[in-house]
């Protein structure tokens, strides 16, 4: 900004209602500030997967580094990639740009940036394919909205596609179903050929790949974690909860994502579940190698989604398990749900999964063998084997947020409902066309949920946020329940800047504050170390 | 470039083809190619381009089954799963499929958010959108099948009656087919609504603008000579005939307008394979749509999977083993 | 009086000022701003409507500082994460005044309403300046979240590893791994 003019305020605030001409959006570069972009991936964590051109670098650097023949790369990647994948290859030639995904974006919605529409975000892959995939596009280029692929393309690539959450709300409204999140799938595995990637995505993949979780906490330390957490159960119930570790010979196998052990809120719900699993009898195992149910390999490419899910088959083989249940994750369920036994499948060594305690059979997982924690507990409660005291959690006044993942690739919307409201008196929906298969991402899904991207995160969670609010307003609501574990990192930021005073929490920490353990001793407290009653607080 | 840029190339050459017809046609007497040679090469390109295209299309893998979930899925017995949201089987898919391609289904759900609060309940583009968008879908439908009555004799009885049920209204004589005027403020309303709404002009490639343009030429041209210039039909029906039985006569004296649409319309048919307009095709193959929400339920095979390098349990065992033993944790190896 | 004419012209104002402050979105999204009027569908819009609206009913009723620091919050704290200069994030309420010009400045100089007008764009300055509290605070939660962040993800790690075992080995680079 420059201050040579200071005699009104519109002009030191650049206003212009009448922006003409439009400066084309194909000419228009990434202006990279602070706040808005995520800091690259360091050299090490390249080198720990064998990926591209390690190096350090900045997006704000002129030069980044690329390798002599990146262009090369990139069109031979790209070449390769619709030869791979129909979805990607249909996408990029069935757009009408009829605009009905315009407004759909989150991002679009917060920041008002016309690059973030859904539409142009896949338009800036689809002008280089014209370019070099079509006929009309060789023939007459820009007429044909064909540009050709430039260190600024590239550069207006690694800012919008790492400003996607791939959260699939787009694919909703558009006649042709196309996903803007294959779309950037494929631009970041394209980006990834040449060694541009984003840190927050690569530490956890490089961590996940070596440790087992995204936190690189090793087997012992993770051990310790849940013993912290049986300690702190038995200073709240008075049990001490059963903990089997890489247990062989186990029924079951329960994966969940790493940020549960570690990370406030999400450690309630951990807790919840070793709560469960302990007063329903479960023969279950935790595992430190296959100690992560998350998978940022999405965030990568597709190759790295099979290298860290090939562990969590693989971990059931050598334990012997018979099936596999998994807990409150989104992306992780997007993995489970869509990819895993098609990548690592088929697992003949594994059976059909049962209810060991209800004897339902889950017959929507009997190819993959792994079953959602809220269908295993919805199953539970339905068939009355839990007793519950759903006054315990009188203080919470919840309404629910679906995350991306289970909602719009796995149509997980009514169990978490059905659990949500067997254990919590006061539950209030948010505006229909946020929920659901409507619902807004929370803003920092896909890798975006990191600390130097928060004003981005802050305008992708505005809808998000507006709606909360909408509730909080009208029925007073103090709790933001999901299922997810990024959500419970990143709505917590959501909340603390657009909506003080509700909290985030998972759906089985509810679930174990309202659960009344055999041989507990009387709850004055819930899992948060808080009183249940308000009276008590005095 | 710009979207005025754009659209101002695919105004230039649209009216361009509309010259060079008449032109050929007028002023040289190239009747028989405007007539015959030039149909029958825009028909061969437009059978043979979309089966080449779709064909491209096919043999590219799906290698994942990655439905676009819009409802509850099927899981538990008890809990009503959505077939047509969430589709758990082939008729489920099918009916997906048949919602989308005969009602837009996706673009329909635009219109639940004007019904909600708010200080005044608004009109929404969105609604247009979808209406537009069936509006312009249904009535060229309707005029293409209205046009079988050109290309056979006797008329097949289902387009004498389409054609009366279209013209029901006989204002005019000759009648005005409901589905001209249809189509007319269809493709007018998408046209303007590109050109005026400053977000969407801003998507806008000439390759949006050209084949609206060239939509609304052929129709104008279509009432122009039907309505105004009152074109001799039984002259065209013999052209049409002798071009679908493969006699081809180019009876003397049919006025340039009709060669005019009949090379506005050759034009579609040679550009629609290489453009846009091949959504048409293109929605059926989708997969975010066709695929079945049964990924955990069925098998699914990528053709094209490979093994990967994986961080196996023997090397993480190996890494930590001392550790593992020391907190107690079992391992494999002593 | 001026209060009569801006109390007439109050949708005519109001409007003015939304449009110069959508003026200061790309023009390709003022148009959505504007039209979509869904509050869910589109909440930037919707928030700046119900603001502005809410300031501007504020001021001719005299409300009081909360009602104010209420309505300015709805659209402070959006743009205070949209990139903008702070000027320009805060800045919106100073068009008021170009608003007013533009609607009303021919009734103020026929009827020489120049007092009247001076008080009340002293009004606005107030808000302006409580607009800047606001803003400053929205900033500090921003910063305030970030190191949240940093401690949540890993509090109960940091708390029980430190406790037991100090910094352990693993954490640290080894040879092979250093960039």
């Amino acid at each position: 900004m420059e201050l040579h003019n200071l005699s009104k305020p519109q002009d030191l605030m650049n206003i212009d209602l009448n922006k003409t001409p439009e400066t084309p959006w194909m000419d228009t570069p990434v202006n990279f500030r602070d706040g808005t972009y995520i800091y690259p991936a360091a050299g090490k964590n390249l080198k720990r997967l064998g990926l591209p051109n390690p190096r350090e670098w900045s997006p704000t650097d002129e030069d980044w580094k690329l390798p002599d023949n990146w262009k090369e790369i990139i069109m031979k990647g790209l070449k390769e990639r619709l030869d791979k994948y129909r979805s990607f290859r249909l996408f990029m030639d069935i757009c009408v740009r009829c605009g009905a995904c315009m407004d759909k974006c989150h991002f679009f919605i917060g920041s008002g940036d016309p690059k973030n529409m859904p539409v142009l975000r896949a338009e800036l892959l689809r002008s280089v394919y014209r370019n070099d995939f079509t006929t009309l596009g060789k023939m007459l280029g820009r007429f044909a909205g064909a540009r050709e692929l430039t260190v600024d393309v590239l550069k207006e690539w690694f800012y919008y596609f790492f400003q996607c959450t791939e959260c699939r709300r787009c694919s909703v409204f558009c006649p042709y179903g196309i996903d803007t999140a294959e779309v950037t799938m494929i631009g970041r595995e394209l980006l990834n050929l040449v060694g541009l990637n984003i840190n927050w995505v690569m530490e956890p993949v490089a961590n996940c790949y070596r440790f087992g979780n995204h936190l690189g906490i090793p087997p012992h330390g993770v051990k310790d974690m849940w013993e912290f957490m049986v300690d702190d159960i038995e200073n709240i119930t008075g049990i001490n909860v059963n903990l089997p570790i890489n247990k062989k010979g186990a029924e079951i196998l329960f994966v969940t994502p790493s940020g549960d052990y570690f990370a406030d809120p999400g450690t309630y719900t951990c807790m919840g579940y070793l709560m469960l699993f302990h007063e329903i009898g479960l023969d279950y195992t935790w595992s430190t190698y296959a100690s992560e149910g998350g998978n940022f390999g999405l965030f990568t490419s597709h190759e790295m989604i099979k290298r860290l899910n090939a562990k969590i088959y693989a971990e059931a083989k050598r334990l012997g398990v018979k099936w596999i249940l998994g807990g409150e994750c989104g992306h992780m369920w997007r993995v489970i749900h869509q990819y895993m036994e098609t990548m690592n499948g088929p697992a003949d060594f594994l059976e059909a999964p049962v209810s060991p305690i209800t004897g339902t059979k889950f017959e929507n997982a009997k190819q993959s063998k792994m079953v959602h924690i809220m269908e295993f507990t919805a199953d539970l409660i339905k068939h009355g084997k839990l007793k519950l005291d759903p006054s315990r959690n009188r203080k919470v006044r919840a309404t629910y947020h679906d995350s991306c993942n289970p909602a719009r690739a796995a149509g997980l919307l009514e169990e978490p409902r059905y659990v949500i409201q067997n254990v919590c008196e006061d539950f209030f929906e948010m505006p229909e066309n946020t929920i659901r298969e409507q619902t807004f991402c929370c803003g920092g899904g896909a890798g975006l949920g990191n600390d130097e991207n928060l004003e981005m995160r802050m305008r992708g969670a505005f809808p998000r946020a507006n709606a909360l609010r909408h509730v909080q307003d009208k029925h007073d609501v103090n709790r933001l329940l999901c299922m997810c574990a990024i959500d419970r990192a990143t709505l917590t930021a959501l909340t603390h800047y657009w909506a003080p005073d509700v909290s985030v929490g998972g759906i089985h920490e509810l679930v174990a504050n309202a659960l009344v353990m055999d041989g507990e001793q009387e709850r004055t407290e819930d899992l948060r170390g808080e009183p249940l009653n308000e009276e008590e607080e005095e | 470039m710009n979207a005025w840029t754009s659209l101002f190339a695919s105004l230039i050459a649209v009216i361009a083809l509309v010259l060079v017809a008449l032109f050929g046609v007028g002023a040289i007497g190239l009747d028989t190619l405007f007539g015959v040679v030039i149909p029958y090469i825009a028909i061969a390109v437009f059978v043979v381009g979309i089966i080449y295209r779709i064909l491209e299309w096919a043999k590219v893998p799906v290698p994942f089954r990655i439905p676009t979930t819009c409802g509850q899925g099927k899981s538990l017995p008890w809990i009503k799963a959505d077939n047509l949201e969430s589709p758990y089987n082939t008729w489920g898919v099918i009916g997906r499929m048949a919602l989308e391609v005969f009602l837009f289904r996706s673009l329909f759900r635009n219109t639940k958010a004007e019904l909600r609060e708010g200080p005044n309940v608004t009109y929404g583009s969105a609604k247009w959108l979808w209406l537009g968008g069936i509006a312009f879908h249904y009535a060229f439908l309707t005029i293409v099948l209205r046009h079988i009555r050109f290309f056979v004799e006797p008329i097949p009885s289902f387009v004498e009656l389409l054609s009366s049920v279209d013209g029901f209204f006989q204002l005019l004589v000759p009648t005005v087919f409901l589905t001209d005027i249809a189509l007319l403020a269809a493709a007018t309303f998408l046209f303007l609504r590109r050109v005026f709404l400053p977000q969407l002009r801003y998507i806008s490639l000439a390759a949006d603008f050209f084949p609206l343009l060239l939509i609304l030429g052929i129709a104008i041209s279509g009432v122009l000579m039907r309505n105004v210039w009152k074109v001799d039909l039984l002259m065209v029906k013999q052209l049409a005939v002798g071009l679908f039985t493969l006699h081809p006569t180019v009876p003397a004296g049919i006025s340039s307008i009709f060669y005019v649409h009949l090379f506005l319309v050759c034009v579609l048919l040679v550009y629609f394979p290489f453009s846009k307009l091949m959504h048409a095709g293109g929605v059926f193959l989708s997969p975010t749509r066709n695929t079945a929400n049964v990924n955990r339920m069925e098998r699914y095979v990528n053709p094209w999977n490979y093994p990967v390098k994986v961080h196996s349990y023997a090397e993480y065992e190996d890494d930590f083993r001392e550790k593992m033993k020391e907190a107690g944790i079992p391992v494999d190896k002593e | 009086m001026l209060k009569d004419l801006l109390e007439k012209q109050r949708d005519a104002v109001v409007d003015r000022w939304k449009q110069l402050l959508v003026g200061t979105y790309p023009p390709e999204t003022q148009r959505f701003l504007k039209t979509q009027k869904n509050p869910f569908a589109n909440p930037l819009g919707n928030s700046i409507d119900e603001g502005l609206e809410g300031l501007y009913d504020n001021l001719l009723k005299d409300g009081d500082i909360e009602k104010f620091s209420e309505f300015l919050d709805r659209v402070v704290r959006i743009r205070a994460v949209q990139g903008y200069a702070p000027s320009t994030a805060v800045g919106f309420v100073f068009l008021l005044k170009e608003a007013v010009q533009e609607i009303l400045g021919q009734a103020i100089r026929e009827n020489r309403l120049y007092e009247e007008l001076l008080t009340f764009e002293q009004k606005i300055d107030s808000l302006a300046l409580l607009s800047f509290n606001i803003y400053m605070q929205c900033r500090e939660t921003i910063f305030e979240i970030r190191t949240h962040e940093i401690r949540n993800r890993t509090s109960r790690l940091v708390e029980r590893a430190c406790q037991k075992y100090g910094m352990p080995q693993e954490w640290a680079d080894t040879e092979e791994t250093k960039a």
